[in-house]
């Protein structure tokens, strides 16, 4: 799944919704693929404020990709630069997570990622 | 709203060769009793196991999008949004909305289906509707088709609903649809008389049946599971909506289901 989608993903425990440290998750011996999308601007600067940039920062860095700004680009910031639209469309768009964990940080449940695929079923002492 | 019973074109909601069945009220009643004493074990047996098992033969049979959702996703999400599908099968209203100018996540309990819906591209995740992984307030829109009739209680059914609603932002939309019981036009017949909880048929033939035909077991026998449902009458979904905390925006019936769009209530 797209980096973007883990954007919009948090703990399923009902008791963690509550505990800001639920979110992100947190991806663990994270395997990634690239795959070449094309560029869609006027996409990628509608979706800015839908995005929890602390959160796509945190995320990032624990992928491995070089630290973002503290503070997200303005529409104006990403039409003005290439680059840096550029190396947003690839982060959020071309960049899957396909194995691995995503791991909470409040209850520490590890959401196993196959093939692409997360599991977010409950044991059934967590549900 | 109202429906118009005699414009219907054959229902596409359901495959072909299963026998249309006619339930007794005492049959009835115990399906709704078996439920209440464990709705977790019975929507297991009844729903979770039976999509695990005819997953394939399902999807199959899933292909056409429900004229109004193809319409909702093309004509009124906004470009830019974010959008769930809460049991979005095998992802057949994932890629509805073309142009690449719309981000969509689908969650479905049937991990085979989230299999199917993978393959064709998609980014999904296997989750429970009562327990979703998305971040309060995170979307612009959510579907959710063909999923809450499953839920054997209404107290379920209204904590799906309030699960649903709080996946979107203050102005999004929650679009849901459920099998109607008015549907005398159908060729299951059952209409405002019918017992409302019901076990459906859903007959596997033989050659549809891989997995059976690859062990050996049950070669050249159909197989017939039958899958828990709750019959909405008209005015119960958006009442529903309402006991979830939600506010009906628009409410309507296409083909044997009843449809409402949900949004957060004003003062919220």
């Amino acid at each position: 799944m797209k980096v973007l989608s883990l954007n919009f993903l948090t703990c399923a425990v009902k008791t963690c919704k509550t505990q800001s440290d639920s979110y992100p998750l947190h991806p663990k011996d994270a395997e990634l693929v690239q795959d070449d999308i094309e560029l869609n601007e006027a996409f990628l600067i509608n979706l800015l404020p839908r995005i929890d940039w602390k959160a796509l920062s945190t995320t990032a860095t624990e992928l491995g990709f070089p630290a973002l700004p503290s503070t997200p680009p303005t529409p104006e910031d990403l039409r003005a630069d290439a680059k840096t639209l550029r190396d947003l469309h690839n982060l959020l768009l071309e960049t899957q997570m396909v194995e691995g964990k995503l791991v909470c940080a409040s209850c520490g449940h590890e959401y196993a990622v196959r093939e692409g695929i997360a599991n977010f079923l409950l044991p059934s002492h967590l549900v | 709203m109202s429906y118009s019973a005699g414009s219907h074109v054959t229902p596409v909601t359901e495959g072909k060769g299963e026998p249309s069945s006619m339930t007794t009220n005492a049959k009835s009643n115990s399906i709704r009793d078996a439920a209440a004493q464990s709705p977790e074990a019975y929507e297991d047996e009844h729903v979770h196991s039976v999509y695990e098992s005819i997953a394939g033969h399902f999807s199959s049979t899933r292909y056409k999008p429900w004229p109004f959702i193809a319409s909702f996703l093309r004509e009124r999400v906004a470009a830019g949004s974010v959008g769930l599908d809460v049991g979005c099968g095998n992802g057949k209203y994932l890629g509805v909305r073309e142009g690449g100018d719309v981000h969509m996540i689908g969650s479905d309990r049937s991990p085979s289906l989230v299999g199917i819906a993978r393959g064709r591209g998609f980014d999904v995740a296997v989750a429970d509707g009562l327990a979703l992984p998305f971040r309060p307030g995170c979307a612009d829109f959510v579907l959710c088709i063909a999923v809450i009739h499953h839920l054997s209680t209404r107290e379920r059914r209204v904590d799906a609903l309030r699960k649903l609603l709080a996946c979107v932002r203050g102005d999004g939309q929650v679009l849901v649809y459920v099998w109607a019981l008015e549907q005398s036009s159908s060729r299951r017949g059952w209409d405002v008389d019918s017992e409302q909880d019901q076990l459906v048929p859903w007959v596997m033939k033989a050659n549809q049946n891989k997995k059976d035909k690859e062990s050996g077991g049950n070669e050249g026998v159909d197989t017939t599971y039958e899958r828990f449902y709750h019959l909405y009458r008209e005015g119960e979904l958006e009442d529903d909506m309402r006991a979830a905390g939600g506010r009906v925006l628009e409410s309507g019936y296409e083909r044997d289901n009843w449809w409402v769009i949900g949004g957060h209530s004003e003062k919220s």
